[in-house]
Parts: C-alpha cells; sequence; structure tokens
C-alpha cells in the first residue's frame, strides 16, 4: 500500500498532525483534546498505515472527530477547504462525525458503544461474502462500560469474527473521573482473554509497534477476534494537558495554545 | 400475521440472496422454516436487540436488506438509538419487525405492550412504519418494504381477511363505503375488526359510515381524500397505540393543514392501564373504549 505518510518520518508526522488537531480546536474555541491526542498515534497506525482499500475503519469515540478529520485530510479523503470549515455553520464536519458526507466516514458515531455493533456486523457480512477485508473499530476506555460492547463481544466471539479488530484508548480517564474509580477497568485484559478474544496489550503511542501487532494480528485466522487494548497518556504531547480530565472538555486560551504548539514542536520535531 | 410474515419471509429469501432475518432468539414454532431456508443468512442475535440492530446496520452498509424481528416492544424501545442512529440517520434497509403490536400480548402484562412504537419510531428520518390490519396485506408490505430498500418498521398483530371490494389510496384503504355517509371512521391496525364488528352487530349503524385504514405512517393523505371526509362531517379515529404521536395526532395534522373541519372529530386510543389491572387483549381494548361496543356507542351519538 502506498501512503503519503511513507514520504515522512512518523513521529514527525505525529507531530503534524497533532498540530493541525490543535489548530482546528484553537479556531474553533473548542474542547475534546484531550482525547483526540491520545488515540491520534493508533489511528496513524491503523486507518493511515495499515488499513486497506476495502478494509473499514469505524472511530466509535466520536468525539475525538478532530483527530478522525486530519487523518482522512492527510490521505486526501477531506479536502484542506472542508477541514477549514470544522465546527462552523454549514460544515461536514461538526464535533461528533456526521453520516453520509465522507467516504471515510461510514457511520454517524458520538453517542458511545455503537461502533463496536455496527463493525460486527461489517465484519460477519465481510465473511458472509468470502472477502478478506478487515473491520477496526476504535473505542474509549470509558465507552466499554455500554452494554453493547459486551453483547457486541458475544456475538462476534459467537460469530468467528477473526476479522474484526477492536482497539481501546486506554487512557485511564473518563467523563467524570478515573475509570477505576468509575466502573472498575472494563478495558481489563484479563475480563476480555475471559470471554475470548485475541488479546494484545500495547503502548498506544508506540506506531511502530502498533505496526507489527496489527500485521501479526491481520495473518492470525483462529476464528477469535481481536482486541489491541493499548495503553495512552490523554492530552499526549502537551505537558499540560498529560492525564488531566479537564482537557476532555476544555477549549485553549491564545497563550495556551501557543505553549501546546512549543510542547509538539519541541516534543515531535527536535530530538 | 405471524404465520404469513414467516411465508412471505421464506418466499423472499429463496430467491434474494442479499435478505438477512436477525432474531432477538425469539421465533418458536413460527420461524423455524425460514432458518431451514436461508442457512448462514438467517441469525439468532441473542437476547441482545441492541447489538442486533447495530449489527443490522453494519450488514446493511455493506449490501444486505436487513430483518431484524422480535417482540414489539423489545424491538422498538430497547434498541431506539440504534434504529435512530445506525439506520435511520444513514437511511439504510434495515426492518424492524414487531410482533404483537399494541396489547397484542395480552395478559402477558405491560412489559409486552407496544403502544408507544409509532410516536417512538415514525417521526425518525427516512423511516416508514406499516401497520397492517388485515392478515392478506403482509404479504404485499414485505415486498413493498424490501423494494423500498429504506429503514422500515411492520407491527405485527391478529387480523382477519381485507373485505372484498376494499380500495387503496395514498396510505390508506378504504374497507366500507356508503352510498351517503354519517361520518367516517380511519382505524389503525387489526384493531379495525372490531369497528367492522360493531357495524355488522348493530342494526341502526350498518351502512351509514365510511370505513377506512390507516396502512403506513407517516401519512401520505391524497388531495380530495380528507375533503370526502369533511364532507360526512363526523370522524371517528379508532388505534390501538396512545394518543400522542399516534394516528389522531397526525391526522389532525394533515386535515388542519388542508383546511377541513368536522361537526365531531373523537379520537379512540390505548389509555395504558387505567385501573392498574390486567387482563387479555380484548380485556385492555375495552378499558381503553377500543371494543366493538364502545365504537358503537361513539358512531350512535354521530347520527
Amino acid at each position: 500500500m502506498t501512503s503519503p505518510a511513507l514520504t515522512t518520518d512518523i513521529t514527525t508526522l505525529s507531530g503534524q498532525l497533532r498540530l493541525k488537531v490543535l489548530e482546528l480546536y484553537n479556531k474553533a474555541h473548542a474542547g475534546h483534546i484531550g482525547c483526540s491526542l491520545s488515540c491520534l498515534d493508533m489511528m496513524i497506525a491503523t486507518l493511515i498505515l495499515r488499513k486497506q482499500e476495502d478494509d473499514t475503519f469505524i472511530l466509535s469515540k466520536g468525539h475525538a472527530a478532530a483527530a478522525l478529520y486530519v487523518c482522512l485530510n492527510h490521505l486526501g479523503e477531506i479536502t484542506d477547504e472542508q477541514l477549514q470549515s470544522f465546527y462552523k455553520n454549514g460544515t461536514t464536519l461538526p464535533a461528533h462525525p456526521a453520516p453520509n458526507k465522507h467516504k471515510g466516514i461510514p457511520f454517524a458515531t458520538g453517542s458511545l458503544g455503537h461502533g463496536f455493533p455496527i463493525a460486527s456486523g461489517i465484519a460477519h457480512a465481510n465473511k458472509l461474502q468470502g472477502n478478506p477485508h478487515a473491520v477496526y473499530v476504535l473505542m474509549s476506555d470509558g465507552e466499554t462500560n455500554e452494554g453493547t460492547t459486551w453483547e457486541a463481544a458475544h456475538y462476534a466471539i459467537q460469530q468467528g469474527l477473526d476479522n474484526l479488530t477492536v482497539l481501546i484508548d486506554k487512557n485511564g480517564l473518563q467523563g467524570f473521573g478515573q475509570t477505576a474509580d468509575v466502573f472498575g477497568d472494563t478495558a481489563d485484559v484479563a475480563k476480555w482473554k475471559a470471554i475470548g478474544f485475541e488479546v494484545v496489550e500495547a503502548d498506544g503511542h508506540d506506531v511502530e509497534a502498533l505496526l507489527v501487532t496489527l500485521d501479526t494480528l491481520r495473518l492470525q485466522t483462529n476464528g477469535k477476534p481481536k482486541v489491541i487494548i493499548a495503553h495512552t497518556v490523554k492530552g499526549k504531547g502537551v505537558s499540560y494537558m498529560e492525564n488531566r480530565l479537564e482537557w476532555h472538555y476544555l477549549p485553549m486560551t491564545a497563550d495556551l495554545y501557543d505553549q501546546a504548539c512549543s510542547d509538539i514542536n519541541d516534543r515531535y520535531f527536535t530530538a | 400475521m405471524r404465520k404469513e410474515f414467516s411465508a412471505a419471509i421464506e418466499r423472499i429469501a429463496a430467491t434474494d440472496e442479499k435478505i438477512i432475518f436477525i432474531t432477538g432468539d425469539l421465533g418458536y414454532n413460527a420461524l423455524e422454516n425460514v432458518a431451514a431456508i436461508m442457512g448462514p443468512r438467517f441469525i439468532n442475535a441473542g437476547v441482545a436487540e441492541q447489538n442486533m440492530v447495530g449489527v443490522a446496520a453494519g450488514m446493511a452498509y455493506k449490501g444486505y436488506k436487513v430483518f431484524c424481528y422480535s417482540i414489539a416492544p423489545f424491538a422498538v424501545y430497547r434498541c431506539l438509538e440504534q434504529f435512530r442512529n445506525d439506520v435511520c440517520l444513514h437511511n439504510l434497509p434495515v426492518f424492524l419487525v414487531g410482533n404483537g403490536g399494541g396489547y397484542g400480548y395480552g395478559i402477558m402484562g405491560s412489559t409486552h405492550h407496544a403502544i408507544e412504537d409509532l410516536a417512538c419510531l415514525s417521526g425518525l428520518q427516512n423511516v416508514k412504519t406499516w401497520i397492517p390490519a388485515f392478515a392478506d396485506e403482509i404479504d404485499p408490505i414485505v415486498d413493498r418494504i424490501v423494494a423500498d430498500g429504506r429503514p422500515a418498521y411492520l407491527r405485527l398483530g391478529a387480523g382477519p381477511k381485507t373485505p372484498e371490494g376494499s380500495e387503496t389510496t395514498g396510505s390508506f384503504k378504504k374497507v366500507v363505503s356508503s352510498e351517503n355517509p354519517k361520518g367516517t371512521v380511519v382505524a389503525l391496525g387489526p384493531v379495525a375488526a372490531n369497528v367492522l364488528k360493531a357495524l355488522q352487530t348493530s342494526d341502526t349503524l350498518g351502512h351509514q359510515f365510511d370505513v377506512y385504514t390507516a396502512m403506513n405512517l407517516p401519512l401520505d393523505l391524497p388531495s380530495g381524500l380528507g375533503q370526502q371526509w369533511a364532507d360526512s362531517h363526523n370522524l371517528l379515529i379508532v388505534e390501538e397505540h396512545v394518543s400522542i404521536g399516534g394516528l389522531a395526532q397526525q391526522l389532525s395534522v394533515k386535515l388542519l393543514e388542508n383546511g377541513l373541519s368536522f361537526r365531531q372529530f373523537v379520537s379512540l386510543s390505548a389509555q395504558g392501564y387505567p385501573d392498574g389491572l390486567y387482563g387479555d387483549q380484548s380485556y385492555h381494548q375495552q378499558q381503553s373504549g377500543l371494543d366493538s361496543t364502545s365504537i358503537q356507542e361513539k358512531l350512535a351519538a354521530f347520527l
């Protein structure tokens, strides 16, 4: 697969896309920054570097829409002009992905717990059609609280959907607290193993390692659906946002935007 | 209607390989024939209705036309958000099928009744809800749902055969014609049988009313039809569904938009559980004034 990303190194790409995410949220004066930065590297690995033409990628944690949009912009599926309409009246790129507007956004998401059942349906359809296409669905760890997660998980196991890979962005924070304190750890490795998933624990910011994991899992056809439980840092790359709940919600001031860009430049471009 | 529905699915699935049938673990003694003929395209998705509809959306995205079957309340309420977000917003061919609409499950109790289903579903984007009154309507409706290829809900009940000489216009089917009607009755679903019984068992009401059934929502009220009803001066709406969001309310808007008025406009609808007691479907119809005797009283007041 030829990808525009191969013309640059992965760390630089991660930094460039982080700056784009920050620019979008700064212009929109909007929140959901921390959760976009926590899953961006997983999306670089999956959506940009490994998804094949007829594979499906669904961002189930739709609140990280900006991360999805910059990745699709990088792939040429969203134009620069469209990207600049983010959050504006008349846009096709609202705060959560909208239906029927972009090829790279097969389903509207935003209400948590929807992407996994849909992805299971697509994977099952692929099985019925006898095609080799893979299905990826990216969820947040808080999202795994939803009962549909466990309905879909058992469905995927029962139907032998080994063409389905769930990616969990395990940043340890959810809407109003730490996941461990709110609902217990529903993104726990032992739980997913116990119900019959092929489970891989990973560093959600190590793109090279994620690529190896994705390649390895793709070759496994043992009838088990797969889950990558990826440890991540909410607000990754911006010092004052990292592991801070408030950066699920807050917009940046002008000064904080400058500092955020400075952090990204220091960490991703000058090493 | 469950038997007719099962036969219709068996028929279309035999020739259309894009048909998928998902059940929420229901269908004993009704869907075995469907399972046998469809093989892997018949899926028991377990007692997990939200996942069932999400899965259906994913399959429809890949080109399938997907029926999701359960008891009416389970097919509607638990998975309402999945149907709204995953199916209707994307205008995908996923068809909810609810058996036992209204008080159809009678003594099974309130959890098994669906008397607000049409209010929940008929306002969603791109959807069409179908409420057959007669068993022989199922076959053509299933064909129509598949041909339309858009989100749909089919509410099954228990109904007789369509009266001879019936004519369809828009969302409505004229099932009784009178020469100089003193009023018009519009009924929704199998409770239409109570209207027909009310007329057939009365010495004075016969041949004095036109009777229509409303077969689908949102309503398609053809030009001129509302005027015919207004010319009869009196309108009675009968539905085994709550008044809010049901036939009477949706029809009222259409009639008002057309500047039509009536000497008397009476709406008979499901009243829920007014005495907090439970019984069979007939008991609940009686409690709501939907039985043939209550209908006779309302029609007599028109004369």
